[in-house]
């Protein structure tokens, strides 16, 4: 008895520390006054503001184009990279798997400013698709970690019965190989996604003038204080997050009960 | 087979070269102007003006400090047009031959700019030639009248041990280094190794009083009564008397910093005509009205200040101190790797004791 209300409480308190901080914000975007130290009552006016705010706006519209090509893109260069590294010799595997994870545990600051030199030696023009190109670089090594060990774990003998039954390899392939790796995909998909979403050292280095994303802009408000219609995006987005959350749990319960 | 791939990898690695290099090309045309401002340091109308007066296009970029401000002007990933520094900073670049000189000629309305600031920004500035000036203020201290009952005119105030848990201090090193120095009488860009190691020793025996140190939460802290005492920039202390009436600014009679942020043309500088233009137009008296009633903080501009209607902010000691009432002002010059390093390690041995 005693243990479980003990776990309760540890539950709680697990649950408070998580939610606390998002709470506050979402508080204090419903707050009339703009400072956090005082209740000026309640207001929807700063999200009134927030859409009418170009720029916050814009970069909301850059970070999920962003987000979501770089994380298309990413999971397909990924995937097939997965497969053709699966082909190697062992030798050959452990050497690119290698390269492909030092991305990964390489500090984000300096993965941004060397693709900013290699960007600036190249001539690009820095604006969206610096950003972008940069997003699927340190993507990709998510994509591949995640497809890896479906790769792994498939029966090869399915797409060698599809061989000798007359399909051609690409054919074999989409319709064997890919259905069977869709959840890695699919994962290694979300997580390209975030990662995008999230990122702010490498897009620092690597956006051009007047190209902003939603972590860029939020940072650059720092000297001036954080203005509240922030906190009203930073509500939509977490209320948003938590309605497709809700829905993507719901509907495999239904699947199940047909 | 493996030939063709090769050969399909080069060609389409090429289009993608050609792609992002040939966007370049595009953009460029004449009539924009690529300006590089702190963050919400501008009315966003008087962009929208400037490019309906002058069909100039604004390519607005924002950083937030001006330390990750400067890597990215030295490497030249953007080429900025013109960009907004502070006074050290502006000493820094100037030295490391970043920037080019201005011709005040072709920026009339820079005289709309008085000249007690051009003069306090010789100091970083030599004759007065890379900057104009946009926005100023000084550091002083913020106390809330109920909760201190002791006169405040001196730093000495930030070590009564009265208001022990009650005092914030600036978490910047040069901040905090500056009042421990003008408390003592020294110069905030001093190198001198006993003066510097007297400031630190008296940083750490003010650290036990110390509640916080901290940046921009100075101004939340204060107006929720949470401490009796800050350090903080004149701009922001408008703004929190407004919001709580019981706070008050003072200037300590030591002297304290003196802080401007200046318009300046990096040397690799695209479109210099638009950037004169550009700073023209911020130094015309009602754009810069309309921008000091955005940012709250001080303008260096006389003509905006004439426009003024509001008789208390036109004024407010605190917008618009007389700087000759009062001795030892300074503002921070840039003081070498060296220097910086110097001071640096001594920041740290205070905030890791």
């Amino acid at each position: 008895m005693i243990k479980t209300t003990l776990k309760k409480i540890y539950l709680i308190l697990i649950l408070i520390f998580l939610y606390a901080p998002i709470l506050t914000l979402i508080v204090l975007s419903f707050n009339k006054s703009k400072t956090r130290a005082k209740w000026g009552g309640f207001t929807l006016d700063w999200y009134a503001r927030l859409f009418r705010n170009e720029a916050l706006m814009g970069a909301l519209w850059n970070t999920l184009l962003i987000a979501l090509a770089a994380s298309v893109i990413s999971t397909l260069i990924g995937t097939v990279a997965a497969i053709a590294i699966m082909h190697l010799s062992r030798k050959g595997r452990t050497v690119v798997l290698g390269i492909t994870n030092i991305p990964m545990l390489n500090a984000e600051i300096v993965t941004g400013i060397s693709l900013m030199l290699l960007f600036i030696s190249f001539g690009f023009r820095f604006g969206l698709g610096t950003i972008l190109l940069a997003h699927i670089t340190f993507c990709i090594p998510y994509v591949i970690l995640s497809v890896m060990p479906r790769l792994r774990s498939l029966n090869p003998y399915t797409y060698e019965a599809a061989l000798d039954l007359g399909a051609s390899p690409l054919y074999g392939y989409v319709k064997i190989v890919i259905p069977e790796l869709m959840p890695g995909i699919a994962s290694g998909f979300l997580m390209a996604f975030t990662m995008s979403i999230d990122d702010f050292i490498i897009t620092h280095f690597t956006k051009g003038a007047g190209v902003d994303t939603l972590s860029t802009k939020i940072y650059t408000e720092v000297k001036k204080g954080i203005k509240p219609e922030v906190y009203a995006l930073s509500t939509i987005i977490f209320v948003t997050v938590l309605v497709l959350l809700l829905l993507i749990n719901k509907a495999p319960e239904k699947g199940e009960k047909k | 087979m493996k030939k063709r791939i090769c050969a399909i990898t080069a060609a389409a690695s090429c289009m993608l070269l050609a792609l992002f290099s040939g966007c370049a090309g595009k953009k460029e045309a004449a009539g924009e102007v690529v300006v590089y401002n702190w963050g919400e340091y501008i009315d966003p109308d008087t962009i929208d003006l400037f490019e309906k007066e002058t069909g100039i296009k604004v390519v607005y970029d924002e950083f937030e400090t001006n330390e990750t401000m400067y890597p990215k002007v030295e490497a030249g990933a953007t080429v900025y047009d013109v960009i907004c520094p502070s006074d050290y900073m502006i000493n820094k670049m100037i030295k490391n031959g970043l920037l080019q000189e201005i011709d005040r000629e072709k920026i009339p309305n820079s005289k709309n700019i008085g000249q007690q600031y051009y003069d306090n920004a010789t100091e970083f500035d030599p004759g007065n030639r890379y900057a104009i000036p946009y926005c100023w203020g000084t550091v002083g201290i913020l106390y809330n009248k109920t909760m201190v009952d002791d006169p405040v005119d001196s730093w000495d105030i930030l070590w009564n041990e009265k208001y022990a848990d009650s005092i914030l201090m600036q978490d910047s090193v040069r901040d905090a280094f500056m009042v421990a120095l003008k408390r003592n009488g020294h110069s905030m860009n001093t190198l001198d190794l006993d003066e510097l190691t007297e400031a630190k020793n008296d940083l750490l025996a003010q650290k036990p009083l110390v509640q916080a140190y901290v940046v921009d939460q100075v101004r939340d802290k204060m107006i929720g009564n949470e401490a009796s005492i800050g350090v903080i920039y004149s701009g922001e202390a408008i703004y929190t008397q407004r919001e709580n009436p019981d706070l008050e600014y003072v200037i300590p009679k030591e002297g304290t910093n003196v802080w401007i942020d200046c318009w300046v043309i990096p040397k690799n500088a695209k479109n210099v005509e638009n950037a004169e233009k550009f700073i023209d137009f911020m130094c015309r008296g009602d754009i810069a009205l309309k921008n000091f009633e955005y940012i709250t903080y001080s303008t260096p501009n006389e003509a905006a200040r004439e426009l003024l209607d509001d008789e208390e902010i036109k004024n407010s000691e605190i917008a618009f101190p007389d700087l000759s009432k009062y001795q030892d002002l300074e503002t921070y010059v840039y003081l070498g790797d060296d220097g910086d390093e110097l001071y640096n390690e001594l920041w740290k041995e205070i905030k890791s004791r």
